[in-house]
């Protein structure tokens, strides 16, 4: 008796298995996989929380897994969508066979944050930064960093530079902005997801790097405007083209975006963008989307995913650390869903 | 001889019982020659891939120092270097703090202490007290053998949070004052050797414990009372006697802790800072060819050339333990070839 009875727990059992599991897939909901760029995260799982809250039965996944994953698996057919900020080479998208089409969603600044004890007031010349990443300057006392310091009590410590360890678009949108600034950057590192440092301890994703900052005294890094809010570090004031220091914002970012037009392929770069009261490393990201999608159902949810995003989306983005896009730019995109449609 | 027929112990197989032994047999030698036969395919699928790059680069793969995706310079000789020395180093802070674990463990110190507590109590023989120092073993032993259950990049979290604030202070004292000395030749930034191989140390001590206490309690009593009959103190017994009789046991574990610790992936990525220097300094940040891995495989993917060179480190990362094993063994059997007939 006691055994039947053990058998027909284990079949209860395994028949409730196996509803869970095929449930899932079968279930009536649309499911979109995104993938890619660490950058836009916090915002875009934001975004697709509420909208998969407004709308019944749809489920939007998307894994923070870095701009040159993203890319590579809109190549491999892997996701329904990617994401990166380093937008997509002609070479990349040959390779597509489906086509694709970005679609920038906010734009962001890379600020280089900072761990350094009684220092809450840091300015970077262009000549010190570059030098930094170069590994020429080594101590947190040298005189190219105390020169633009005045006042300030800089302890002789060596500076622990902590880069992406990972292919990243945050390292190539920044390694693209000291490629422009100095000849030296631009030939020797040069302009890469994932270039060769010279200096610095390597972490995985905007989330590492943040912590590695925040765990280790004089260290001194790059990542996103919202990581380094969050996470509450110091961020130091760069030095931009028109030889102004200016501290990163929101509002410095988006000075520095209004000086750029949007290209009908809309890939628009600012590695050292103009006037007086830009930030100088400001960056677009972007969603990848496919030309075609073989279902109907997919291609609607995601063009209401991308409305959602560029109207009531844009309204959260500032509280998040994200610079919202220029109306101008919201009309091109919205434009370009157009570009999408059904089809194998 | 009817009634021998009908005896249930001496009667003929009946054909199911024949037909399921069949089964079973040649099910149990398909599962053993498809494991050799996987093995067999994976190192011939990674050679496969290996291929272009091995042609390219050739042995200065090996003894080349850059890692430069762009420029398609490719060297390991800092991850092999990194990947040896954080797990010697791991392997030194396990294998004494493990084979510690198992002397506490298998000699009944705890089971004493806890006998002494009860008998303050007076209660060290009542039937629901008097189990508790074995149980007290148990259970402690569990408790060591869980550590193996915690995912790695917990370790890795932890070390982030836990370790490295830790040690930060007393690593930066020994740099400050005995900078001279080689090994504390660097500034402790953070991540680096010492902390990715404390963790590590940690995630093997398990192994080590779990196989150096068979060992320890497999020794034969006869050998334990004959040396307290010639009049060794417990400590003697243990060090002179029982120690040198598992080693052979003892050692076999740390064959397999220090192959865990060669493969060990995500905490390393995490911890070891991912520098491609090859340096004695305990505190500075260094490689190891699993993150390499870890770090470089995600977005390789269409690059075959990329592929190829990470196929390569694989490979060699794949010698690198089968000569450990290899090794081990051998010494293993040296080692306990003089013992044999003492069981």
């Amino acid at each position: 008796m006691k055994n039947t009875l053990f058998k027909l727990g284990t079949y209860v059992a395994l028949a409730a298995v196996i509803v869970a599991t095929t449930g899932c897939g079968s279930g009536s909901g649309t499911k979109l996989q995104g993938a890619g760029a660490s950058f836009p995260a916090p915002l875009y799982t934001s975004w697709f929380k509420e909208f998969s809250k407004s709308h019944k039965g749809v489920q939007i996944d998307y894994q923070s897994v870095g701009s040159g994953t993203g890319v590579s698996s809109v190549i491999d057919g892997t996701v329904d969508f990617g994401a990166s900020d380093a937008a997509m080479k002609e070479d990349e998208m040959a390779k597509v066979e489906r086509g694709v089409q970005l679609l920038p969603m906010t734009a962001g600044a890379i600020v280089l944050a900072y761990n350094l004890d009684g220092v809450d007031q840091l300015k970077l010349s262009r000549e010190a930064y570059v030098d930094i990443f170069l590994g020429k300057i080594e101590k947190w006392n040298d005189p190219k960093i105390a020169a633009t310091n005045e006042g300030v009590n800089l302890p002789d410590l060596d500076i622990n530079v902590v880069v992406r360890s990972d292919s990243s678009g945050t390292t190539y949108v920044f390694t693209q902005h000291l490629s422009t600034i100095s000849k030296e950057f631009a030939e020797s590192p040069g302009t890469n997801k994932a270039p060769n440092w010279p200096v610095g301890t390597k972490s995985k994703g905007n989330e590492g790097v943040t912590t590695s900052l925040a765990q280790n005294p004089g260290s001194i890094g790059y990542v996103e405007f919202g990581y380094a809010m969050k996470a509450k570090l110091a961020m130091v004031t760069l030095e931009n083209k028109s030889g102004e220091f200016i501290k990163p914002s929101i509002a410095s970012a988006q000075a520095a975006l209004a000086g750029v037009e949007m290209p009908a392929d809309l890939i628009a770069w600012l590695p050292d963008p103009e006037g007086k009261e830009s930030y100088p490393i400001v960056t677009y990201t972007w969603i990848i989307a496919y030309k075609k999608y073989e279902s109907e159902e997919k291609l609607k949810v995601f063009k209401e995913l991308i409305q959602y995003c560029l109207t009531e989306g844009q309204k959260s983005s500032e509280s998040l650390g994200y610079i919202p896009l220029p109306e101008t730019v919201v009309e091109k995109v919205s434009a370009a869903l157009d570009n999408i449609t059904v089809g194998k | 001889m009817d009634q021998y027929k009908k005896s249930p112990i001496s009667r003929p197989p009946t054909l199911r019982e024949i037909v399921t032994d069949l089964v079973f047999r040649y099910t149990c030698l398909a599962f053993a020659w498809l494991t050799i036969a996987v093995m067999c395919y994976i190192v011939f699928e990674i050679t496969w891939k290996a291929g272009p790059a091995i042609q390219e680069y050739g042995f200065g793969f090996l003894t080349s120092q850059t890692w430069d995706p762009n420029t398609k310079e490719f060297g390991i000789l800092p991850e092999i270097w990194g990947t040896l020395y954080s797990s010697t180093l791991a392997l030194l802070i396990g294998s004494l703090f493990g084979v510690s674990v198992a002397v506490f463990l298998s000699e009944g110190y705890l089971g004493n202490f806890v006998f002494q507590v009860l008998k303050l109590f007076g209660v060290q023989f009542h039937r629901f007290w008097g189990k508790m120092p074995a149980a007290a073993e148990t259970a402690l032993k569990n408790l060591v053998e869980l550590l193996a259950a915690i995912p790695s990049v917990v370790y890795g979290l932890w070390g982030i949070f836990v370790v490295i604030p830790l040690m930060r202070d007393s690593c930066n004292w020994l740099y400050e004052n005995m900078g001279w000395f080689p090994l504390f030749g660097t500034r402790f930034e953070g991540t680096g050797m010492l902390p990715a191989s404390f963790v590590l140390a940690i995630m093997i001590l398990p192994t080590i414990s779990a196989i150096s206490r068979d060992a320890l309690v497999a020794v034969p009593p006869k050998l334990r009372e004959a040396s307290y009959g010639l009049g060794a103190t417990r400590w003697e017994t243990i060090l002179s006697v029982i120690l040198p009789t598992a080693s052979g046991g003892i050692f076999g574990g740390v064959v397999l802790a220090f192959g865990r610790a060669l493969g060990e992936t995500m905490a390393l990525a995490m911890l070891v800072g991912n520098v491609n220097t090859i340096k004695v300094s305990l505190f500075s940040p260094a490689n190891t060819l699993a993150a390499l891995l870890a770090n470089n495989f995600q977005e390789a993917g269409s690059d075959e050339m990329k592929v190829g060179v990470l196929m390569y480190a694989g490979l060699v990362l794949m010698a690198i333990t089968l000569g450990v094993n290899v090794i081990g063994a051998l010494i293993l059997q040296r080692a306990t070839a003089g013992l044999k007939g003492l069981n």
